[in-house]
C-alpha cells in the first residue's frame, strides 16, 4: 500500500502541469476544443464511453422491440392499437401488428443484439477502455484509427436506425439474411430498401471492427509496460486479445458474402441464386448455391458467438478473483481454455447447417468438432466455480453479474450439447429449444459479463460510483427474469414449435402451451423494464454519484493505480512497472509486508520478502523481479 | 382524459420513487455507511443466491410434469424413436450436469460470503484437479459422440431400394407434392416450365412424366419406407414432420432428400391418443417471407391397402390438361423464339412507320 500512498501524493503535489515534463504527444489535451476532446477524440476512454453510450441506445431499443413481438407472441388476441402512434402503418386495420413486421422486429432485434450491443457495445467498450489502462500503455497504438472505429460504428448504426423508419419496412429475412430471400425485393417487401440499407450498415460495421481489432491486437503486443509479460497479464487483456484475433479472421468473410450478395442483388450475378420462379417469373439465375451463403455467413457467425462471449467471460474472471479475494484457479488451464475456444471455433460452423441438405458426412465431422468445444468451456466453469471455493465473496453488483453469467454460461451450454449432436439437432433446429440455447449461453450470457463490467469499472470511467442497492434490484430482477423467460422456451422447443412463426394458430401440433408464452411475455416485459433501474442509476451516478476512491475494489491491476479521473495518457508521471502477475489476493504473509488482502501488480518482490513464494524468492536471489531483468543485471 | 391521468400517476409514482431513492441515499451518507467493506446486504445477496435457485429447480420440477402433458406424442417414425431415446438419455446427461455445477457455484457463493475475520486460501492451481475436469466431460462428450453418430448414419445411410418415391416442393407458401404414377418413375422438372397451371415445372418430353400425379395432401403407406425428394421454387423452406421427428430444407436449384419409415397410421394415433382430430402435419422451419408461420401440409398416413386404392384412384396431370403433353425445354425455346420474333417485327413495322 505504501507505495500506492506515494504515487498519489506525487500527484497531488505535480498536479496538472506534471504531464508537460514529459514531452509526449498527448500533452496538448488542454487546449483541445469541446470537439476534439468529446466528439472526435483520440482518447481510448473516451472512445470506450462513445462505444458504451450507443451501446445502451441499442439495447434499450433492441430490448423494447423485443416487448412488442413478445406481446405478439404471448397475446395474440390483443389490440395493438395503442402502438400506432408509433409503428403507424405497421398496426394493421384489425389493430395487429403486420406478419411482415413481425419478421422485421425479429430481425432487428437479432442483428442490434448481437452486433450493436454485444459486439460494439461490450468488446468495443471495454477492450478500448481496458486494455491501455491495463497493460500500461498511455493510449492505444493508433488513436486517429480507434477514433474511426468508433465513427464507422456510428455511420452504421446511423444507417440501420434510418431503415427501420422506411416505408418498406426493414430488413426481415432475419438476423442470418439467407438468399434468396434476402436477395429478392419481391420475396418480401424487407428485402429491398431495407436489405440495402442492412448490408451497407454491416458493411461499415465490418470496417469499424477491423479498424478497432488490429489496434487491440498491435497494442497488446507493442505497447505493454515494462514488466508485462504474456503470462502476467489480466485475463481481461487476454480475452480481448484473443477476441480480436478472431474478430479479424472472420469479419471480412463475412463482408465478403455481403459484398457478393450485393453483387446478386443489384448486377445480376449468381453467385447464391439458382433455379428461381418467383412472383410469376423465371429469374434468370442459374448455377448458384443459397447453401455456400450459409457456409460463409456461419465462418463469421459462429466466431461471432465467442467475440460476444470472451470478452464477457475475461470480464467475469477479473470481477470474480477480486471479489472472492482470491486469485482466479487455474490462471493458465484459463489462458489455454480460451485458445482452444478460440481455435475450434473456426472449424464448427456447419453445425448451424446439418439439416440444409449438406453432405452428411460432413455433419459427423462437425459433430465431433462441435462437442469438443464443450471441454474447455467446462474447463472455465469448474474453474470459475473452484475460485469461490474458500474464498471471501464481497457480493458487489458486478461480482453477482458474474456469478449469474457462470450460471447462464453453463445452464445455456449444457444444451449446445444436445443441438451439437446432428441427430438430434434434426428435430430440433429452428424450434424455440434453440432460442433458449443461444439466449442463455450467448445473449445473458454476454449481457451478465457487459453488466459487470459496468458496474465494476464505472468509478474508473466517471470517478464516481453506482448506487449498490439499485445495482442488486437490478440484478435480481434481470437474473429471475432471464431464466423465467428463456428456461420455460425449452419446453415450448420440445414440443417442436418453430421459431420466426408470427403465430401459433395455423398448425394443431402448436395450439398448447398459450400460457406458458403468455408468461414468458409477461416476464420479458418486467425484466426488460426492470433495466431501466439501471439506465437511471448510470445516468444518476454519473452526475451525482458518491465520489470513487482510487481503488475501490481492492484491485490489483494497474488500472487502478491511474488518478482517480485519468487525463489522456492516463499517468501524469512515469507508468509504474509491472513486478507480479495479477492476482496475489490473500497471498499467505501479506500482512507482514504491510499489505491488505492483495498485492498490486506493480510492487516489486523486494518489498515483500514475506509472503514471496519459493519460485519468486529464488528469482529475487538471482537478481531480479523478472527473467529479462535477471539477464541484463548478469550481463 | 383517461390517458392523461395515467400518465399523470405513472409520472407521479416515478417521482416517489426518486424522492425515496435520494431520501435513502441522503440517510445513507449521513450514517456514515461506506466505510465498512461490507454492510448487512452482503448477507442477504449471499442467501439470495441459494433461495432464487432452489425455488426455481422446485419450479421447474413441478412444471417439468404439467410440460410433458404438451410434448409430442411419442415418434411415428422407426429412426424417430432412436432420437427420442438419444434426446432423453442425453437430456438425463446434462440435467445432472446442470444440477452439480450450479448448485457447486451458488453453495459456494453462499456458504463463502464475506466474514470479517475470515481471509480467502491461496489456492491459485492444481494440475490433478485440471485433468480431472478435463478428461471427465471429455469421456462423456465421446459417450454422446459415438452414440449420436451411430443415429445419425442409421437416419442418413443408404435408402432402401424399395422406398417409395415423393416429392414435396415449397413456395410462398404452401407446399406441393407429386407422385411418381403407376410407373413408379418420378419425370424430371425444370423451373423454366413452371406456369400457373403446371406449377411444378414438370417436364413432359420424356414418358416417366407422364403418369405422375399432383395431390393436395401427402398420403403415406404405413410400415414403408418413404423416400422425400424436397426442392423449392423460389425462396429457402424446410420440411419440418415433427411427429415423424423428420426436417429437411428446400433448397432453390439444390435437391435434397429425406428418408424414413412412418409406423403408425393415423387412424391409430387418434385411436391412441384419443383424438378424433389429430392429423400429421407438415410445418416451415426456414424463414420464407410474411406467410411463413402458416405453411400446412396434412400427411395422412394409411394401411398398404388403402394406399393403394388411393394411389390407383388419382388422375395423372397429363389426364387433366392433354395439352401439356411433350412440353418441355425445347418446345420452350421455340414458343420464345416465336414470341421474340414477333416482337421484332413489331418493332420493325413500328420504324417503318
Amino acid at each position: 500500500m505504501a507505495d500506492n500512498h506515494n504515487q498519489g501524493d506525487a500527484i497531488k503535489e505535480v498536479g496538472h502541469d506534471h504531464a508537460h515534463d514529459h514531452g509526449h504527444d498527448h500533452d496538448h489535451h488542454h487546449d483541445q476544443s469541446f470537439i476534439s476532446k468529446y466528439i472526435f477524440s483520440e482518447d481510448h476512454k473516451v472512445i470506450a464511453k462513445q462505444f458504451l453510450f450507443t451501446g445502451i441506445f441499442w439495447a434499450v431499443i433492441g430490448g423494447l422491440m423485443s416487448l412488442v413481438f413478445r406481446l405478439q407472441l404471448g397475446f395474440p388476441e390483443m389490440s395493438m392499437e395503442f402502438l400506432r402512434p408509433i409503428l403507424g402503418g405497421w398496426i394493421t386495420e384489425a389493430g395487429k401488428l403486420e406478419p411482415e413486421f413481425y419478421l422485421a422486429l425479429v430481425t432487428m432485434h437479432g442483428t442490434i443484439m448481437v452486433f450493436f450491443v454485444l459486439t460494439a457495445g461490450l468488446s468495443g467498450t471495454f477492450s478500448n477502455f481496458l486494455i491501455p489502462l491495463q497493460i500500461g500503455a498511455r493510449d492505444m497504438a493508433s488513436g486517429f484509427m480507434n477514433m474511426l472505429s468508433y465513427w464507422f460504428f456510428f455511420g452504421s448504426s446511423v444507417i440501420m436506425f434510418a431503415s427501420i423508419f422506411l416505408e418498406t419496412g426493414p430488413a426481415s429475412g432475419s438476423w442470418v439474411i439467407y438468399p434468396p430471400l434476402s436477395a429478392l425485393p419481391q420475396a418480401m417487401s424487407g428485402s429491398g430498401a431495407g436489405m440495402t440499407m442492412w448490408l451497407i450498415s454491416m458493411a461499415l460495421f465490418i470496417i469499424s471492427v477491423l479498424l478497432g481489432g488490429i489496434n487491440y491486437i498491435t497494442t497488446v503486443i507493442n505497447l505493454r509496460v515494462k514488466g508485462m509479460s504474456f503470462t502476467r497479464l489480466p485475463l481481461t487483456i487476454w480475452a480481448f486479445f484473443i477476441t480480436a484475433i478472431i474478430g479479424l479472421l472472420s469479419f471480412p468473410v463475412l463482408f465478403s458474402a455481403a459484398l457478393l450478395l450485393i453483387f446478386d442483388r443489384s448486377l445480376g450475378t449468381s453467385f447464391f441464386l439458382s433455379e428461381i420462379y418467383i412472383a410469376g417469373e423465371a429469374l434468370h439465375h442459374q448455377g448458384g448455391s443459397p447453401v455456400l451463403f450459409q457456409h460463409l455467413f456461419w465462418f463469421l457467425g459462429h466466431p461471432e458467438v465467442y467475440i460476444v462471449l470472451i470478452p464477457a467471460l475475461g470480464i467475469t474472471s477479473e470481477v470474480i478473483a477480486t471479489n472472492a479475494r482470491k486469485p482466479i484457479f487455474g490462471y493458465k488451464a484459463m489462458i489455454g481454455s480460451i485458445l482452444g475456444i478460440a481455435v475450434l471455433s473456426f472449424i464448427v460452423w456447419a453445425h448451424h447447417m446439418f439439416v440444409t441438405g449438406m453432405n452428411p458426412f460432413l455433419g459427423s465431422v462437425f459433430m465431433f468438432l462441435t462437442l469438443i468445444i464443450a471441454v474447455p468451456s467446462a474447463v472455465k466453469s469448474f474453474n470459475y466455480i473452484t475460485t469461490l471455493w474458500r474464498g471471501n465473496i464481497i457480493f458487489t453488483p458486478a461480482m453477482m453479474f458474474s456469478i449469474g453469467l457462470v450460471s447462464m454460461f453453463i445452464s445455456g451450454g449444457v444444451t449446445g450439447i444436445i443441438l451439437g449432436n446432428n441427430a438430434m439437432d434434426i428435430q430440433l433446429h429452428d424450434t424455440y429449444y434453440v432460442v433458449a440455447h443461444f439466449h442463455l449461453v450467448m445473449g445473458s450470457a454476454s449481457f451478465f459479463g457487459m453488466m459487470a463490467g459496468v458496474y465494476h469499472w464505472f468509478p474508473k470511467m466517471f470517478g464516481r460510483m453506482m448506487d449498490e442497492k439499485l445495482g442488486y434490484i437490478h440484478f435480481w430482477f434481470t437474473f429471475v427474469g432471464a431464466y423465467l423467460v428463456f428456461f420455460p422456451m425449452h419446453y415450448i422447443g420440445i414440443a417442436g414449435f418453430p421459431r420466426r412463426y408470427y403465430a401459433f394458430t395455423n398448425f394443431d401440433f402448436t395450439k398448447s402451451f398459450t400460457d406458458l408464452n403468455a408468461f414468458i411475455s409477461v416476464a420479458a416485459i418486467i425484466t426488460v423494464f426492470s433495466q431501466f433501474v439501471f439506465v437511471f442509476n448510470f445516468i444518476y451516478s454519473i452526475f451525482r454519484g458518491r465520489k470513487a476512491s482510487e481503488n475501490p475494489w481492492g484491485s490489483t491491476t494497474l488500472e487502478w493505480t491511474t488518478p482517480i479521473n485519468p487525463g489522456h495518457g492516463n499517468w501524469p508521471g512515469e507508468i509504474p512497472q509491472v513486478y507480479r502477475w495479477p492476482y496475489d489476493y490473500s497471498k499467505p504473509n501479506s500482512e507482514k509486508d504491510g499489505f491488505g488482502d492483495f498485492i498490486p501488480q506493480h510492487i516489486p518482490l523486494s518489498q515483500t520478502p514475506h509472503s514471496n513464494l519459493p519460485h519468486e524468492k529464488e528469482m529475487l536471489e538471482r537478481g531480479g523481479n523478472n527473467e529479462d531483468e535477471i539477464k541484463i543485471n548478469e550481463q | 382524459m383517461a390517458n392523461l391521468i395515467l400518465g399523470l400517476a405513472i409520472v407521479l409514482i416515478f417521482v416517489i420513487l426518486l424522492m425515496l431513492f435520494r431520501i435513502q441515499r441522503l440517510v445513507s451518507v449521513a450514517k456514515g455507511e461506506h466505510k465498512e467493506k461490507v454492510d448487512g446486504f452482503n448477507n442477504l445477496n449471499a442467501n439470495l443466491m441459494w433461495i432464487f435457485p432452489l425455488i426455481g429447480v422446485i419450479a421447474a420440477i413441478w412444471y417439468s410434469g404439467e410440460a410433458a402433458k404438451n410434448f409430442l406424442p411419442e415418434a411415428s417414425s422407426i429412426h424417430g424413436q432412436q432420437t427420442d431415446s438419444l434426446f432423453w438419455f442425453s437430456t438425463a446427461v446434462i440435467l445432472l450436469m446442470f444440477v452439480i455445477t450450479n448448485a457447486a457455484l451458488f453453495y459456494f457463493a453462499f456458504r463463502y460470503r464475506y466474514k470479517k475475520e475470515n481471509k480467502a486460501s491461496f489456492f491459485p492451481e492444481n494440475h490433478k484437479l485440471e485433468i480431472a475436469w478435463t478428461i471427465t466431460p471429455a469421456i462423456i462428450l465421446t459417450i454422446l459422440v459415438f452414440y449420436g453418430n451411430k443415429v445419425w448414419w442409421d437416419i442418413m445411410g443408404e435408402v432402401p431400394k424399395d422406398a417409395e418415391v415423393v416429392e414435396i416442393v415449397g413456395q410462398q407458401f404452401a407446399w406441393k407434392t407429386r407422385y411418381p404414377g403407376k410407373d413408379k418413375k418420378m419425370g424430371n422438372y425444370d423451373y423454366r416450365l413452371i406456369d400457373a397451371t403446371n406449377d411444378l415445372g414438370i417436364d413432359f418430353g420424356h414418358k416417366d412424366a407422364n403418369d405422375d400425379f399432383v395431390s393436395g395432401k401427402l398420403v403415406l403407406p404405413v410400415n414403408r419406407p418413404i423416400l422425400f425428394k424436397i426442392r423449392a421454387k423460389d425462396v429457402l423452406h424446410s420440411v419440418f414432420a415433427p411427429h415423424f421427428r423428420l426436417k429437411m430444407d428446400a433448397v432453390p436449384g439444390m435437391p435434397t432428400q429425406f428418408h424414413f419409415t412412418p409406423t403408425k397410421t393415423t387412424a391409430q394415433m387418434r385411436s391412441e391418443l384419443g383424438n378424433p382430430k389429430f392429423n400429421y402435419e407438415i410445418a416451415c422451419t426456414e424463414i420464407c417471407g410474411k406467410g411463413h408461420y402458416s405453411m400446412r401440409l396434412l400427411v395422412e398416413v394409411v394401411e398398404e391397402a388403402e394406399y393403394k386404392k388411393w394411389y390407383a384412384s388419382q388422375s395423372p396431370f397429363l389426364k387433366d390438361n392433354p395439352e401439356y403433353k411433350g412440353r418441355d425445354l425445347k418446345w420452350l425455346r421455340k414458343k420464345k423464339n416465336f414470341a421474340s420474333k414477333k416482337q421484332e417485327e413489331k418493332t420493325a413495322h413500328a420504324k417503318i412507320d
